[in-house]
């Protein structure tokens, strides 16, 4: 029983990264229709400038929380800067397009953050320390890590639901033509959605790289268990994202620890993207938007 | 001077010239019709004003020329709104986001009880909302659509074929809130219609094209009753 809970908690934990990164992909895939693939790679390649930042010999040795903030900031700048440069002039382009860019986009960040900071793991602080909060089962940065989680989702949420930017960003995205029709600037919004993700993203890179080790491959598994929370909670629905990250975390734990083994923990989310794309494609929460003709 | 004045526009669609030199003007709190049969490019004509596909020749609003200026900036400076062919509804949002959506180049803090003046004129679409807009019937959609137009506050409206798809009766209540609107709010009105009696009756002036050019204006009461209008448009 105890193991159950301990795996159950270090799921939830796990599953805080999941759900921003799952939430990044729905951000992105809500405003341009299409997965980002280097969605990872980009959160990666920001831990690496926080790392920078924070790194007193390589880098500029600034305190973590300053260092946490302007990483985020260049994220979010960075993000945005690749949808005006890279992404607004194929805007019209056949879908394949957009896919070879974003591997190109994959292998780009992931190599040069090779060659910029080399391949060697290295060590990412957190400001939460990695004692433990409850005797073997979560420790404090675990549990920091899903607290920042889950204010940030707020603060999305918030964003979205409650400000016009936040509305005019969804219509932007599901109605292109309208949304310029009542004076909103697509492109602008596009651009912004970009840059949110990104910056979310860095979030997620920063939260990990305590626990993986910050290496140019760090966020690959990572990714793949934000896609399956993406898929199960509903490509449609931030919201769904979230508490699909947070659940596939829980189950890849589980399932690892009794099930499949930890070996076969990744196939647990590629499977849980297949079942739930046959079952439910809409995913768990996700609008099936309803249409009349 | 008028509010809008159209000189020589001709558009394109790639490489295919859809307008060839077209010339128009829109009185200060007039209602306009453009008239026409399918294909004749009174979508086009719309879509020239606000930017929307390619254009060259002249659309002057409120005296300055606003070809070549994105869809957004013409909207924002000179409160232009286009009721675009098929409504343009928000659908995955509310009734009432949508009307919010409106007002999105507005700063001041009248929005809220702009809702009411819009709810006034379309008392169903009050009813509905907190609704998500793909839901509401064509009709409703249409009215939805006008508005979204009003909450811009607007010193013209365009409107592209605001029967299409609907009950004669509909259709008909539609214009008498139209023809309200425009006396009411003062708003000026280019009307795009294929139910060429309809809107000749709360229009001024009307203008009717045949594939890409003005083949007769005048003033609404003159073009209803010129032989030749009346046995291919208006159908008596």
């Amino acid at each position: 029983m105890d193991l159950f809970i301990e795996q159950t908690v270090s799921g939830i934990a796990s599953g805080a990264i999941y759900a921003c990164l799952a939430l990044a992909v729905v951000m992105i895939y809500q405003a341009i229709d299409h997965f980002n693939f280097a969605q990872g790679e980009m959160a990666m390649f920001s831990t690496y400038i926080a790392w920078w930042m924070i790194d007193p010999t390589a880098g500029l040795g600034l305190p973590f929380i300053v260092a946490f903030f302007a990483c985020i900031a260049v994220s979010f700048i960075g993000g945005a800067a690749i949808e005006r440069i890279v992404f607004a002039p194929i805007a019209n382009a056949p879908v394949l397009s957009h896919i070879i860019v974003f591997i190109a986009l994959f292998s780009i960040f992931n190599s040069l953050a090779g060659f910029l900071f080399d391949f060697t793991p290295k060590q990412f602080m957190t400001p939460f320390t990695h004692d433990p909060l409850i005797e073997g089962i979560v420790s404090y940065h675990r549990a920091g890590m899903v607290l920042v989680t889950l204010v940030m989702l707020a603060l999305i949420y918030v964003f979205f639901r409650y400000t016009p930017v936040g509305l005019a960003m969804r219509a932007a995205a599901a109605a292109p033509d309208s949304a310029r029709l009542v004076g909103i600037n697509v492109g602008m919004m596009l651009s912004l959605g970009w840059g949110l993700a990104a910056a979310v993203g860095a979030v997620a890179g920063m939260l990990i790289a305590p626990i993986t080790f910050l290496t140019p491959d760090m966020m690959l598994g990572t990714l793949l268990y934000g896609f399956a929370g993406a898929v199960v909670g509903g490509l449609t629905s931030p919201f769904g994202a979230v508490v699909g990250g947070f659940l596939v975390g829980i189950v890849e734990n589980l399932m690892g620890t009794f099930v499949v083994g930890s070996q076969l923990k990744l196939t647990v989310a590629l499977v849980l993207i297949i079942v739930v794309l046959l079952v439910k494609p809409a995913g768990l929460f996700g609008r099936v938007v309803v249409k009349r003709v | 001077m008028s509010l809008l004045e159209v000189k020589g526009i001709k558009a394109y669609y790639g490489q295919i010239e859809a307008l060839h030199g077209i010339s128009f003007a829109l009185a200060e709190g007039e209602i306009t019709a453009v008239l026409g049969a399918n294909g004749a490019g009174k979508t086009t004509t719309l879509r020239a004003i606000c930017g929307m596909v390619r254009t060259t020749g002249q659309v002057m609003l409120e005296g300055e020329n606003v070809v070549g200026m994105s869809t957004e900036k013409i909207v924002a400076r000179h409160k232009i709104a286009h009721v675009p062919e098929g409504r343009g509804t928000f659908t995955r949002v509310t009734t009432e986001e949508n009307l919010r959506l409106g007002a999105f180049t507005r700063r001041d803090k009248e929005i809220e009880q702009d809702y009411e003046r819009v709810y006034h004129y379309f008392p169903r679409l009050k009813e509905r909302r907190s609704q998500q807009a793909g839901t509401l019937s064509g009709g409703e959609q249409q009215m939805l659509a006008i508005g979204r137009a009003l909450m811009l506050r607007p010193r013209i409206m365009l409107l592209d074929e605001p029967s299409f798809g609907l009950a004669p009766i509909i259709t008909e209540e539609l214009f008498r809130i139209l023809a309200q609107i425009n006396r009411e709010e003062r708003v000026s009105m280019l009307v795009v219609e294929q139910n060429a009696n309809l809107a000749i009756n709360i229009s001024t002036t009307a203008y009717l094209l045949e594939t890409g050019e003005v083949a007769m204006s005048g003033p609404a009461k003159d073009i209803m009753n010129d032989e030749q209008v009346r046995k291919s448009y208006l159908g008596y």
